[in-house]
């Protein structure tokens, strides 16, 4: 099976001479559909790198990106804005709702931007809007919302129409730990319907929600968690009570 | 965690049994807390010395026992509730200690120790996450409780993050550990 997201030996650098900058230093990950991945590291450690170039917002200076198999070097910068249009979402920590828009139309307009029309842009749209349970707020504007509203609309905008791909950078934002923790409980949920989710945080509680949580240092992938083991273990384990 | 306490605050809404006591301690701490029935029985026995609860008298001969709370076991549940409790730190926390000697011995790396006790914390939390992700909606004690665990365990996390910082301003490590070592002991005099 294709990964919808794999890097290779992907390496950035920044600036050139003595003020040069290895944000990344080979890196090699691949996330699965239905596999959510959180990654960690202290401030400056790449990991905000890793994640704008996973979704070719930003390149790499070395080594290949694949999004749902596609290699992006080789594709048409016009087929790569398509691929980051149609296959991958984006979650913001400030939500970047437009505030000229309502709730609908925020949530579709990455469907309209890619030439859906209007009305099956829209219809598109509310079913997104269903899955986070946010329906009733549709003719809302962003600054008529709470907190937890408003992430809930950049969700449904992130995962509506067919991506298969769901970047997240640090994205319970400003909220409070309930609140951040229904955002995760979102991304899981949408991750386990089978899009791929790679989430940036620094926050061990939201990474704990993820599957998978791979830890990066000095531009480097340098540990990740095992399989999961039951919350049976819990009980079994006894001195971590 | 205070099973007599915990057991006492059972019975304030009526007598139960002791089977009873125990299926509804762990339902109430989400399943996360086993108790066995041994346990509950030597409790309430000692709660029953003690005058804070006593048996039904209108339970004949040969059937179980009911308890129920008396005005004293009234009065100290709700003195314990309202006491703080004890959060001066243990004396030597072993993880801090394994992180200190970790500095002393030649050739270990401090940051490949601080992230090995790093992953390991976080697959506990997921374990938690995993509990609470399961848990039924309404579920409030389950979460509760896996919250109080996550939040430590973070605090931990956040610990080791704290020390990988600390211990990157290093100047060369011989000097280093050392000082290290003596202030936290000044610093767990303070705590004691």
């Amino acid at each position: 099976m294709t990964s919808a997201l794999e890097l290779r030996r992907v390496s950035k650098i920044y600036g050139s001479g003595p003020s040069e900058v290895h944000a990344l230093d080979e890196v090699d990950l691949s996330v699965d559909r239905g596999e959510l991945v959180a990654i960690m590291g202290p401030s400056g450690s790449g990991k905000s790198t890793l994640l704008t170039i996973s979704g070719s917002l930003e390149e790499p200076t070395s080594g290949q990106v694949f999004v749902d198999g596609n290699d992006l070097a080789t594709l048409s910068r016009s087929n790569r804005a398509k691929l980051r249009r149609r296959s991958i979402g984006y979650v913001f920590q400030d939500f970047n709702l437009l505030p000229g828009l309502n709730a609908l139309e925020n949530v579709s307009l990455p469907l309209e931007l890619d030439g859906v029309s209007s009305k099956a842009a829209r219809g598109t749209a509310v079913e997104a809007m269903e899955e986070l349970d946010v329906t009733d707020r549709a003719d809302h504007f962003p600054d008529e919302l709470s907190g937890g509203e408003r992430q809930r609309v950049a969700i449904a905008r992130a995962i509506v129409g067919e991506r298969g791909l769901l970047l997240a950078d640090e994205p319970t934002g400003a909220l409070d730990s309930v609140n951040g923790e229904a955002v995760m409980r979102l991304l899981r949920a949408a991750t386990h319907r089978g899009v791929a989710g790679v989430v940036v945080t620094h926050e061990a509680q939201l990474a704990s929600w993820a599957d998978r949580v791979v830890f990066i240092r000095d531009g480097q992938i340098v540990d990740q968690t095992t399989a999961l083991a039951g919350p049976e273990s819990l009980l079994a384990a006894g001195g971590d009570r | 965690m205070s099973v007599p306490h915990a057991l006492l605050a059972l019975l304030s809404d009526g007598a139960k049994y002791g089977l009873q006591l125990q299926s509804e301690f762990e339902a109430k701490t989400g399943e996360v807390w086993p108790l066995n029935v041994g346990q509950v029985y030597t409790t309430l026995q000692r709660l029953e010395r003690d005058g804070l609860v006593q048996t039904s008298s209108e339970e004949g001969e040969g059937s179980q026992k009911r308890y129920r709370i008396t005005s004293t076991g009234e009065r100290e549940l709700g003195e314990w509730l309202r006491t703080p409790p004890d959060l001066v730190p243990p004396p030597r926390d072993e993880l801090v200690i394994k992180v200190l000697v970790a500095l002393e011995v030649p050739g270990t790396d401090i940051h490949d120790v601080l992230q090995g006790h790093r992953r390991h914390v976080i697959e506990v939390m997921q374990r938690y996450t995993q509990v609470k992700a399961a848990a039924a909606e309404g579920d409030v004690p389950l979460a509760l409780v896996a919250d109080a665990e996550l939040f430590r365990l973070e605090g931990i996390v956040r610990w080791l993050d704290a020390a990988e910082v600390r211990l990157k301003q290093l100047p060369p490590p011989a000097h280093s550990a050392g000082d290290v070592a003596i202030e936290s002991t000044r610093t767990m005099e303070v705590a004691q």
